[in-house]
């Protein structure tokens, strides 16, 4: 299994991890090595098997009331912000 | 000395005044200023934190009817969040995160009277198994080749815990495991690592890996301390939708329990081509020492085993990308300077942020759940996880517990790392298949190998049934008689 460039690129974008052109590189041949490794489950034959979401433990999800039961902590969440404006998160300028 | 007691030991000295719970915090802190330097098994010590829960413990236990753990120094991975206590899951990106809020892992411990003495380090984002992935730096394994120095590690992801632990610098810790993360680096170290259910421990609060897989666990010198602990850290949680809502037992009973009549199965794959003579003597004796405490042994067939890793190396990359999305440099965490536009400043922050074993995880679990890609990778591991599952509850029906290794080896050197990461992976060849089914599955220390090194076996049992394991646990414990120490610990010459 081997990748190309232009798709490590693409799969480094959609993750929003940005990569240099080497790094681009090493990713390349690392990721398809492992991609290899795991054609190994091509061997199993899972005809009529369902897929396993989470671990199957829980019969039914429970609900809870809806109701309010936290808030007003404004400022425990902002308490972490790398750039804050008063109330609010700040990111770079989306619009021109 | 009080850093060598158990916690069942400290306990009952706390209780009869033999010493004071500020004595021993005290003698905890002071070991970790003599050792952490080398070892690095803790990022953040949090001393006067420390002394302060201290002072609270003595007066709850003057006071009489004090909880479990009031009063027990213990080491908390720095995965878990901690209120107002920096919190970094060993990463760059999270490096000045100090949480508004307390895991419920924690705040149970805390609610049972436990003091904590810092946070210890890990793999970055638990991903790794040898704690050298980790931002704060390589952790050293207490423990030493007799032969020579080399430097060599504790394992991972909780090789900080695990190396606490060993070293007699925290009388238990907490531990999170998911393809391996608390039982391979306590086999590493030579002590306890107890994996529960999932859904045992609510996941609350502590830092996301891959959702499905992971569980808290105690790491402990022995399997009585383990029982104490994850008395304190289980239960249901409403905050937690996976946590189950089924009663936590009185594990501490189970450490006596009779194994007359218990059925233990031996898995014929846990047995690959080349594993190691002194292994798989350490097993045969393993299964002697249950035979003699009254358990039938049965040969049992896991016959997925073998696709276990690759299963896992899809869907914990998966689950990882989903969730380390979050880590984008607004909200919170460390934002990358001079970025030029929003998705710059993604780019950059995740770059600068992350390592690269974090990366190369998010982008093959970007790559298995892109579109045309999906039903080739992830819903196929899904389904073969569904035969995992089954190999499992097929085995169960004819043993009440699997013994096997825990590890293909002893710790190796920091120097003697693979290049190759499937290499890499490889070390967890043995706890990622209980880890997919969600089995409860803990590692004890058995004996040492030639070269002096510590060697673990590991129980895998039914279900929400930890008993189980803590009974034969502590059968193992008993006649392995396992009282080698590390020679980088408390009290010892270093």
């Amino acid at each position: 299994m081997s990748l190309d460039p232009a798709t490590t690129r693409r799969i480094a974008r959609l993750a929003r991890i940005g990569l240099d052109d080497q790094e681009t590189e090493t990713v390349r041949t690392q990721l398809g090595g492992i991609l290899g490794w795991i054609e190994i489950l091509n061997e199993v034959d899972v005809e009529g098997v369902p897929p396993m979401v989470g671990t199957s433990m829980n019969t039914a999800l429970t609900r809870r009331p809806d109701a309010v039961t936290d808030g007003n902590c404004q400022e425990k969440v902002l308490s972490n912000a790398p750039d804050r404006a008063g109330p609010f998160f700040t990111v770079p300028k989306v619009v021109e | 000395m009080l850093t060598d007691l158990t916690i069942a030991q400290a306990a009952a000295g706390l209780r009869k005044r033999d010493f004071s719970a500020t004595e021993l915090t005290k003698a905890h802190i002071s070991a970790i200023g003599q050792l952490n330097g080398r070892l690095n098994a803790y990022i953040t010590v949090t001393a006067d934190q420390a002394e302060t829960a201290a002072t609270r413990a003595d007066k709850t236990l003057a006071a009489g009817d004090a909880p479990t753990l009031t009063g027990i120094p213990l080491g908390i991975k720095d995965l878990f969040c901690t209120n107002g206590v920096r919190t970094t899951a060993g990463s760059r990106i999270l490096s000045n995160f100090v949480p508004p809020y307390e895991s419920t892992v924690t705040a149970n411990l805390l609610k049972n009277g436990a003091v904590f003495l810092g946070k210890t380090n890990l793999d970055e984002f638990a991903m790794g198994s040898a704690n050298l992935t980790s931002a704060f730096g390589e952790v050293e394994n207490p423990w030493h080749r007799s032969s020579d120095s080399t430097a060599l590690v504790p394992g991972g992801s909780s090789g900080g815990s695990a190396a606490a632990v060993a070293a007699h610098i925290a009388m238990g810790a907490t531990g999170t495991d998911t393809g391996g993360s608390i039982r391979q680096p306590a086999a590493y170290c030579g002590i306890v690592g107890l994996k529960p259910t999932y859904g045992r421990c609510s996941r609350w609060g502590t830092i996301a890996f891959a959702s499905s897989l992971d569980q808290a666990g105690p790491m402990t010198r022995t399997v009585e301390d383990a029982a104490i602990m994850l008395q304190a850290m289980a239960g249901h949680d409403p905050k937690d939708s996976t946590s189950a809502s089924i009663a936590v037992p009185d594990y501490r009973a189970a450490t006596t329990r009779s194994l007359k009549g218990l059925r233990v199965g031996i898995p014929a794959e846990y047995r690959p081509d080349g594993m190691s003579e002194e292994l798989l003597a350490v097993w045969q004796k393993g299964i002697d020492m249950l035979r003699e405490a009254g358990c039938e042994i049965v040969d049992v067939s896991l016959p997925h085993t073998k696709y276990g890793l690759a299963t896992y190396y899809i869907i914990a990359p998966a689950e990882c990308s989903s969730n380390l999305a979050r880590y984008d440099g607004i909200r919170f965490g460390v934002r990358a300077e001079g970025a030029t536009s929003l998705d710059d400043l993604y780019e950059k922050s995740r770059h600068n942020g992350f390592g690269e074993e974090v990366r190369r995880r998010i982008l093959v679990g970007t790559y298995v759940l892109s579109a045309g890609y999906y039903d080739a990778y992830y819903l196929k591991a899904q389904k073969v996880r569904t035969l995992i599952q089954r190999d499992f509850a097929t085995a169960f029906e004819k043993v009440d517990v699997l013994l096997t290794p825990t590890a293909p080896t002893a710790a190796f050197g920091h120097n003697e790392k693979p290049d190759d990461p499937v290499q890499m992976y490889l070390n967890d060849i043995f706890t990622v298949p209980a880890s997919m089914a969600g089995q409860p599955a803990m590692s004890v220390p058995v004996a040492l190998d030639s070269r002096g090194l510590p060697l673990g076996l590991q129980l895998i049992g039914r279900h929400f049934d930890e008993e189980t394991l803590i009974a034969a646990g502590a059968a193992l414990e008993k006649s392995a008689a396992f009282s080698a120490r590390p020679d980088l610990r408390a009290g010892a010459a270093a």
